[in-house]
C-alpha cells in the first residue's frame, strides 16, 4: 500500500517545524515519509483485538523523585548556551508586537 | 438587548503547586532567585536530559481532584505539546492530553437562586514556562528560566457558568479548597493562580452554543468580572450589528477596560501532541488514593461547625476567619495558647482586617505569629498595657512580628497605675485647664473626657483611661471642696 505525501502536507509540516526546504529536500522528505508510513501500515495489519493497550514502550511505571532540592546554582552552566546574554538572561528577538 | 442573550462561560484555571522543587528536576522553585539561577539541563531542555516526576506534584494533584469530586484515573501519562517560543527552550511543554490525572468532578457554589453545581471537565499536570521580559528599546526580549518547569495543574471546567458572579463564587470556592489542602497559595496578583475565561453568548431561545473567545491576562477577581462583562457586551454588539464572533484568544487590558485580539505569528494551532517517551506512565492504586484522601484537612464547612461548638464566637467572625486557611490556623493556635477565642478574634476582625485593607494585602500575608498574638491578648487582659498602646504594638507586630512582651519592656509602654507620676500629671492637667475644670463643676460631663484625654496624652498613652477618669474625678472633687 503506497502512501502519497502531497506538497501541501510537506509545506504544512515544514511550516510547523520552522524549516525552509529546497525543492530537492522537499522531494526527499516526501519520499522518506512515504516509506515510514508504509512501514507503519504493516504494523496496522496486526490483530490487536483483546490486547491491553501499551501505555509505554517499556514495562515501567511510577518512577518518582522526592521533593528535595538537589540542584545548586545553575546559572553559569545554563548561560553557557546563550549566544547573547544580558543581565544574566538570554537575549532573543522581541516576541511581541 | 442583553436580556435576550445568555452568556456561557467555562474556565481554564492554572494553579502553581506548592513544592520545594520543580516538576521534573531538583531545581528550587523559590520565588525571587537571581535570573536563571534555578536552572539545569532538564528545565532548560538540553538534549539527553531525563525528566523524573516529583512525587509531591502527584500528591497535590490527586488531593485537589479528590476534593473537587473528580474521578482520579487509574493510569495517567504525560504528552508533549509542541510549539516554538523562547519561553520554552524544549520546544515542547510537558503536559497531559490523552490520559489526564482527573476527570469529571464538580464544585458546588452558592448563588442567589440556591446551589449551583459547576462541572470540572478535567485536571491535568504540566510544567510552567520561563519568564519573558521585553526591553524598552522594542527590539529585544530577555528570558529567565527560573520558572521553567515549576509544577502546575490546569483545572478545566465545563461551560456551566452564566455570569461574573458565578465565576467569582466558583473561583473563591476553588481557591479556598486548594489553600486548605496546602496545594498552592493561589494568588492571582502574583500569578500562582491564573484564570483564562472562555466565553460565548447565545440567544436565550436556542440551545446551540455560540462561537467562543478565550480571554487571558486576568490578574484579579475584579479584572475577571470586568473582562466577562466587557466581552459579553462586545460579542452581543457584534452579533446585533450583523457581525460574527471569531474564535480567538484575546488579552484583557484592565486599565483600559477593554480587550485586544492577540496577534500571534504562529497562527497554526497544531500542537502535534504525542506521549512523552521519557516519562513512564503513573499507575494509581486504591491504597494510594485512600492515603491521600485520609490526609485531607478539615474543610471550611466542617471548620465553621466546629468553631460554633468550640469557641462560641459570632457567626460573622467565623465566616471571616475560616475564609482563609492561614487566618484560621493563626486563630486556632493563638487561642490554644491564651484560651481567649473572642479576644483573639477581635484582633483579627478589627486591627488585622483594617491593616490588610489599608495595605491592600491578602489574609495569607499576615505575618503575626500565634505566640505573639496570644502574648498581646494576655498583656491586655492583665491590664499591663492599655488598649491604645496595644493597638500601637499590634501595628508593629503586623509589620515585623515582634514579641510584644519584649517590645513593651524595651519601649517602656507598661501602664502606669495610681502612682505618684500619674497623680502629679493629673494635677498639672487640672491646673493648666481652668476652663474645663469650671465646665466640669458646672455639670458639663464632656469636660471630664477632655481632661482624661489630656492626661493620657501627657502619660504617652501608658495609663489606664478608666483609672485616670476616676483619679481626675477624685482630684476635682477635692479641689471643689477645698480639701
Amino acid at each position: 500500500m503506497a502512501t502519497k505525501i502531497t506538497d501541501n502536507t510537506i509545506d504544512y509540516i515544514a511550516a510547523l517545524a520552522k524549516l525552509e526546504l529546497t525543492d530537492d529536500e522537499r522531494r526527499r522528505a516526501a519520499e522518506d515519509m512515504e516509506k515510514m508510513l508504509d512501514y507503519i501500515h504493516i504494523l496496522e495489519e496486526l490483530d490487536t483485538a483483546g490486547m491491553a493497550p501499551a501505555f509505554h514502550i517499556f514495562p515501567v511505571e511510577n518512577v518518582f523523585r522526592e521533593d528535595q532540592v538537589t540542584n545548586g546554582e545553575g546559572r553559569e552552566e545554563t548561560l553557557r548556551n546563550a549566544p547573547v546574554e544580558e543581565d544574566h538572561m538570554f537575549v532573543v528577538p522581541r516576541t511581541v508586537d | 438587548m442583553t436580556r435576550e442573550y445568555e452568556t456561557v462561560i467555562g474556565l481554564e484555571v492554572h494553579v502553581e503547586l506548592a513544592t520545594r522543587t520543580k516538576i521534573f528536576c531538583g531545581c528550587s522553585t523559590a520565588f525571587g532567585g537571581r535570573p536563571n539561577s534555578h536552572t539545569c539541563p532538564v528545565c532548560t531542555g538540553m538534549p539527553g536530559a531525563l525528566p523524573v516526576l516529583n512525587r509531591q506534584v502527584l500528591d497535590h494533584a490527586v488531593a485537589v481532584g479528590l476534593a473537587t469530586h473528580c474521578e482520579v484515573m487509574r493510569i495517567c501519562r504525560f504528552d508533549r505539546k509542541n510549539y516554538f517560543y523562547p519561553d520554552n527552550p524544549q520546544n515542547y511543554q510537558i503536559s497531559q492530553l490523552y490520559l489526564p490525572i482527573c476527570r469529571e468532578g464538580y464544585v458546588d457554589i452558592d448563588v442567589p437562586e440556591g446551589v449551583r453545581r459547576i462541572g470540572i471537565h478535567e485536571i491535568h499536570m504540566e510544567e510552567d514556562a520561563g519568564k519573558l521580559i521585553h526591553c524598552e528599546d522594542g527590539k529585544r526580549t530577555l528570558v529567565d528560566y527560573n520558572r521553567s518547569g515549576v509544577p502546575l495543574i490546569e483545572i478545566v471546567t465545563e461551560p456551566d457558568m452564566r455570569n461574573a458572579g458565578e465565576v467569582n463564587a466558583f473561583l473563591d470556592k476553588l481557591r479556598l479548597i486548594i489553600q486548605y489542602l496546602g496545594a498552592s497559595d493561589c494568588k492571582l496578583q502574583e500569578g500562582s493562580m491564573r484564570v483564562d475565561v472562555n466565553l460565548s453568548v447565545r440567544k436565550t431561545d436556542t440551545a446551540v452554543l455560540g462561537t467562543r473567545t478565550e480571554m487571558k491576562n486576568l490578574n484579579s477577581f475584579h479584572a475577571v468580572s470586568r473582562a466577562i462583562e466587557g466581552e459579553r457586551d462586545r460579542q452581543i454588539a457584534l452579533l446585533e450589528s450583523g457581525g460574527q464572533v471569531v474564535m480567538e484568544t484575546r488579552r484583557w487590558d484592565d486599565g483600559a477596560g477593554r480587550s485586544y485580539a492577540m496577534r500571534s505569528k504562529e497562527d497554526v494551532r497544531d500542537y502535534r501532541y504525542f506521549p512523552d517517551p521519557d516519562l513512564p506512565p503513573v499507575h494509581m492504586g486504591q491504597e494510594y488514593l485512600e492515603k491521600i484522601r485520609a490526609q485531607a484537612p478539615e474543610f471550611p464547612a466542617e471548620k465553621m461547625a466546629r468553631y460554633r461548638e468550640e469557641y462560641g464566637i459570632p457567626d460573622y467572625d467565623i465566616r471571616i476567619i475560616t475564609a482563609s486557611k492561614h487566618m484560621a490556623d493563626l486563630f486556632e493556635a493563638a487561642t490554644g495558647i491564651c484560651g481567649q477565642p473572642k479576644k483573639v478574634s477581635n484582633w483579627l476582625m478589627g486591627e488585622t482586617l483594617r491593616l490588610l485593607r489599608e495595605r491592600n494585602m491578602d489574609a495569607q500575608d499576615i505575618r503575626v505569629s500565634p505566640r505573639h498574638l496570644a502574648a498581646l491578648v494576655e498583656l491586655t487582659e492583665k491590664k499591663e498595657i492599655t488598649g491604645s498602646v496595644a493597638k500601637e504594638v499590634f501595628e508593629v507586630m503586623f509589620e515585623s512580628d515582634v514579641d510584644p512582651v519584649k517590645y513593651v519592656a524595651e519601649k517602656g509602654l507598661k501602664t502606669v497605675g495610681d502612682s505618684h507620676l500619674l497623680r502629679s500629671t493629673a494635677q498639672e492637667v487640672i491646673a493648666a485647664n481652668p476652663k474645663s475644670v469650671a465646665d466640669y463643676h458646672s455639670g458639663k460631663e464632656k469636660a471630664l473626657g477632655f481632661l482624661v484625654g489630656q492626661t493620657m496624652k501627657a502619660m504617652g498613652g501608658k495609663a489606664d483611661p478608666v483609672g485616670v477618669s476616676g483619679l481626675l474625678k477624685e482630684l476635682l472633687q477635692n479641689g471643689k471642696t477645698g480639701a
